[in-house]
This record gives structure tokens, sequence and C-alpha cells, in this order.
């Protein structure tokens, strides 16, 4: 095995035992990096003078006697989380020359428990996408067939996770951000419940939908990476003062005494045939494994869910990016006066998947529409919230597909907003009811990935974890690595 | 729903970003796509049912009034496009 194809606990040990050193390990990624990275696109900034000299740090408090499960390992983030000194660009021309003056907390958390940053994360402009077709930079593919899409927005950082450009990343979750491109490069991803980990210094999309979380070899890892950035924090009023558990702990391979539902309206007509096999034989192995299954779940709102997401999340962006004005920070374009200046910053210094989205917003909030839309939406959230507590009345856990398709091919979708939009069908109702929602790899459709996810109630990560360790276990989907090459036939 | 063009011009000043021609075509037929699509929510009936904004429980969160450190004005000012005297500087707002 290589040194880049370890996972964070594989590594740790070898950093414990001496067998291996930081050093080495962050070298070893690096020339990954190099190897990969032209046919991949996965990074936006690559910082490896920070990574050797935070390797070297590693190794000297690892000789001390005084790591952690994280330190001297390799992480890539998402490039929408702000790390003082390196350029946080959200893959946006707005941003491509932003140096953040602080550290967003996870970030610091990290530092403090050792981490060796190798870069920064391709993503979807301003984390607005399903497919990373819409960074401002260039097209981050997929590495089980690099004509796909490696999924959005998060995708850079799952594509670099799937090849070993990476130990980890972080991502971020707004709509299925982490989940989506998890289960398209067949990768371990969490979103968090809303409010379990601090979204302080994550430039801001939709802030009542937005979650940082881990994006994984195995689940494992995603539980070590958790137990160091969950938890509460002054500098994010929405974070939630709620014990943080060793959610290592969780990870037992049986599922004795679960009882599991499998909510029927996310076999989404227009459903992958191929997609909806692979479901059901990893619902069959959860059986197996001692869980109780119910197939005749249902949260009957689900339909709605996509139309109340897409209209409360432009909503909130087109607000949140208000702040791009050309006067601050980012990109500034000249102008005849104040208000032509300003337009000009934001007609070219946003991509059009972030202008659709504010206009869309801005509609939505406007005079005359706020009731027919906004507040509606809002009086379906609540509706579609009631659905999933009524449910984990009657069970532990809710598993669905990721995503009704397996990764599509680039240029699919990109001119036809709606049809990307329908991609996060599966992936979006979890973030309207705030819940958090873990996918693992569950198996390949014509040799594209397949995701399976577990949805809980709030703050039931642990089950969530539990769940994807023993299918894990039980399965080898997640041990497979990716072949990096374009496929010939057509998944469609 | 269908969206005019001067509907979207009038979107464009209130969210401030200027359009290209090109744009403004395109921009008015996918929005007037999807907000069609978006009809389905008036099946939904959402008498007497409150909004939500936010997904969890929120209370107001207000710190301690104490002075705490902050940034130094250069760090702030680094990424300005345009500053004078440790000042942003921008175009006249009063004409």
């Amino acid at each position: 095995m290589k040194l880049y194809d370890l996972t964070i606990r594989q590594s740790h040990e070898l950093l414990k035992k001496g067998e291996v050193s930081s050093i080495e390990l962050t070298k070893a990624v690096m020339e990954r990096i190099s190897e990969v990275e032209e046919k991949l696109h996965a990074i936006v900034t690559l910082t490896e003078e920070l990574a050797l000299r935070q390797a070297q740090q590693a190794d000297e408090r690892i000789r001390s006697g005084d790591s952690t499960p994280l330190t001297g390992i390799p992480a890539l983030l998402k490039d929408n989380m702000c790390t003082k000194g390196i350029r946080t660009t959200c893959s946006s021309r707005m941003l491509e020359n932003f140096v953040p003056p602080y550290n967003a907390t996870v970030v610091e958390k990290l530092g403090d428990a050792g981490v060796v940053i190798v870069g920064k994360g391709n993503m979807d402009e301003f984390a607005m996408g399903s497919s990373n077709e819409h960074s401002a930079f260039f097209i981050t593919h997929n590495p089980w067939d690099l004509s796909s899409v490696p999924g959005g927005s998060s995708g850079g950082p799952a594509a670099a996770v799937a090849t070993g450009e990476t130990i980890y990343a972080l991502g971020s979750d707004t709509g299925g951000s982490i989940r989506q491109p998890a289960g398209f490069c067949s990768i371990v991803g969490l979103k968090p419940t809303y409010g379990r980990v601090s979204r302080y210094g994550l430039v801001a999309f939709a802030s009542s939908l937005d979650q940082i979380g881990p994006l994984t070899k195995d689940v494992t890892d995603s539980a070590l990476v958790m137990n160091v950035i969950a938890g509460y924090d002054t500098r994010d009023s929405t974070s939630v003062n709620y014990p943080v558990p060793d959610y290592t702990k969780a990870l037992i391979p049986d599922l004795k005494g679960l009882k599991l539902g499998i909510p029927r309206e996310y076999f989404v007509e227009g459903m992958q045939k191929g997609v909806e096999e692979v479901m059901r034989t990893a619902i069959a192995k959860l059986e197996e494994l001692g869980a109780t299954v119910d197939w005749e779940a249902s949260l009957p709102s689900t339909k709605y869910a996509l139309a109340a997401y897409y209209i409360i999340a432009p909503s909130e962006a087109m607000a949140n990016l208000a702040r791009y004005d050309g006067v601050k920070y980012g990109y500034s374009h000249d102008g005849e006066n104040m208000w032509d200046a300003m337009e000009k910053t934001r007609q070219f210094g946003f991509g059009p998947e972030v202008k659709r989205r504010i206009i869309l917003g801005t509609y939505a909030l406007s005079a005359g529409y706020y009731d027919a839309y906004y507040l509606k939406a809002q009086k379906v959230r609540t509706l579609i919230m009631q659905e999933f507590q009524q449910a984990f009345e009657h069970y532990d856990a809710l598993i669905t597909p990721t995503s009704p398709t397996v990764p599509f091919k680039i240029g699919q979708k990109v001119d036809d907003p709606l049809q990307m939009y329908l991609s996060d069908v599966c992936t979006l109702p979890i973030n309207i009811g705030g819940i958090p929602g873990l996918v693992v790899p569950a198996g390949f459709c014509d040799g594209l990935p397949v995701g399976m996810q577990i949805l809980g109630k709030p703050f039931s990560e642990e089950t969530l974890l539990r769940i994807g360790y023993a299918y894990e276990q039980a399965t080898d989907w997640g041990q497979q690595r990716p072949p990096i090459s374009e496929r010939e036939n057509d998944a469609s | 729903m269908k969206l005019s063009r001067e509907e979207v011009l009038h979107i464009s000043t209130l969210c401030r970003m200027s359009m290209s021609d090109a744009e403004l075509k395109i921009f008015q037929e996918q929005i007037s796509n999807i907000l069609e699509n978006f009809e389905i929510l008036k099946e939904v009936d959402t008498t007497d049912v409150p909004p939500t904004a936010y997904p969890i429980h929120m209370e107001n969160i207000i710190r301690e009034d104490k002075t705490a450190p902050c940034l130094p004005q250069s760090d702030i000012l680094a990424n300005a496009p345009h500053q004078e005297e440790g000042y942003f500087r921008v175009k006249a707002v009063l004409d």
C-alpha cells in the first residue's frame, strides 16, 4: 500500500510507532499530487512550503510524545474556509486574490491538533452547484471517469481524498455539497447536525443551511475528524452548546436493535435503475447485520423540498453576497459613479450560477412576492421538519440513495439549471431539516460509484457512524481505489 | 410564472448587478422556467403552519460588554481594492 492511500487511523499508527514521519507522509501526498493533479484539477492553491513546515513541527511534537490522532496528517480544505495568510477564493473571480486576515474556527482546531495543510480544494463558485463545473477557474474531474463530474460543490476535496492527493479533507454542505461528491467519488462524507460544527470563518452561502463536515476514506476517519471539529463556538451564535462525545466509541460492527426506515419518496421517478439495485442490495446487507428494516416509511412532503430549498437558499445567498461591493475586499470594477462601479463589480466578479441565484433570491424576497415564495417556502420547511421528527419517533435512522444517478458527464447539465438542481433531490431535504446525514460507498453501477445516505435525528451522528461503520466492515466498496482514467461507455 | 424583461431589469437594479443583453435574455428564460416549477408549492396547505427560519431553537446571544482584541487596521485594509490614509476609498456617494 502506498503512503498516500493510508487512512488517518493507519497514518497515526505508523507515525506514533515512528515507522513513518509526517515529512515522509506529506512528501508522498505531494508526489501524488504532481502525478495526478494534471488530470484531476482538484486543487486551487497548493501550500507545499507550509505543509512541509507543519510536518516538521508535527514530527517534533510526535517525538515529544504529545500527538493527537490528527497530528502530522495532511488535509485539504475546501476553498471557502478562511485560512490566515492563505488565499481563500471560493473558486470565484470575486475573491481570486483575497487573503483572509484570520482563520476559520475549524482551521484553528485542526491547527491545534497538528494539521498539515496541503492546500485549498476546488469547488463550485461560492458553493453553488452540484458538479464543480461552476468553478471560475477550472473543472475538477471524477477520478472514476475523467469525463464525468466529481459532484459538487465540494468536488475538489472529494476527488482529492479518493485519489490520495490528501489523507482527508473538510467540505461544506448547504444542500448536499459534502454528501453528493462523496457518493460520486466513492468516499465517506458527513454533514453534521446544523450547529454541531462552528461556521465562523466559513464564507457564508445560506446561513440557515450551511454546515462544515469531514470527507474521508472511511467511517473511522470521519469519527476522528468529528472529535476535533465538533463543538460550541462563541464566535458562531448558531453553534449549539451540546456535549461532544468520543465518536469513535460509536463504531460497533453490528446493527442489532436498530430500526431503519426506507422512505419511499426517495426512490424517485427517473431514478437510475442500477442505483436502485445497489441500494436494495445495500439495505439487505444492513438487515443481515441485525437491523430491522421497514420499507413503508414515508415523508410525503419530500416532493416539495426542492422548490422550498431553491427559494430559501438563494434568498439567504442574495443577502449574504450583498457584501461583495468592490469596496472592502475582492474584485473591483471601475464605473462612472458609485452605483455603476458596484453594479459592474458584481456583473464581472460573479459567474453565471451565482448570478442566477442572486436574481432568484432577490425576486423571491421582493415586494409583492415575499409571501408567495419566501414565506411559503419557510412554511413548507416547517412541514418537512415535522415529518422528519415524526419519522425519528419510529426509526433510529432512515436509509436513502445519495443521488438519483451515478456521476453524470461533464457538460451534460451545465446549461440546464433545473436538471442540475434535481441532482440534489435526495440530499437537500436534510439541510432543510437541519439533521445529520452520512454517505458511505455502497457499490457501483456501470463502473461508477453509488453512495448510501444514512439520516438521523439532530445530534445522532453516533448512530449514523455506527451504521456506516458496520456496513463498511461487512463490504469492501470503500477499499476500492479509482483508476483515474476515462471510461469509454456512457453510464446514462 | 413568466418574468418580463422589465421585471428582470428591476431585479437587476434591486441587487445592484448589471447585466448584458444576452444575460438578461437567458436569465429571463431560465428564471421563468424555474419559477414555473416552483408552482408546485401552491398545492401545499400551509394554513396555520408557522414559518421556520432556522432548523434549531434559537435565542439571542449577547456577549459581555467588554473590550477584546481585534485585528489591526492594516490587516483589514490589506485586501481593500482602493485605500487612502487608513480608509477605504470609495467613489462619491452623493452627486
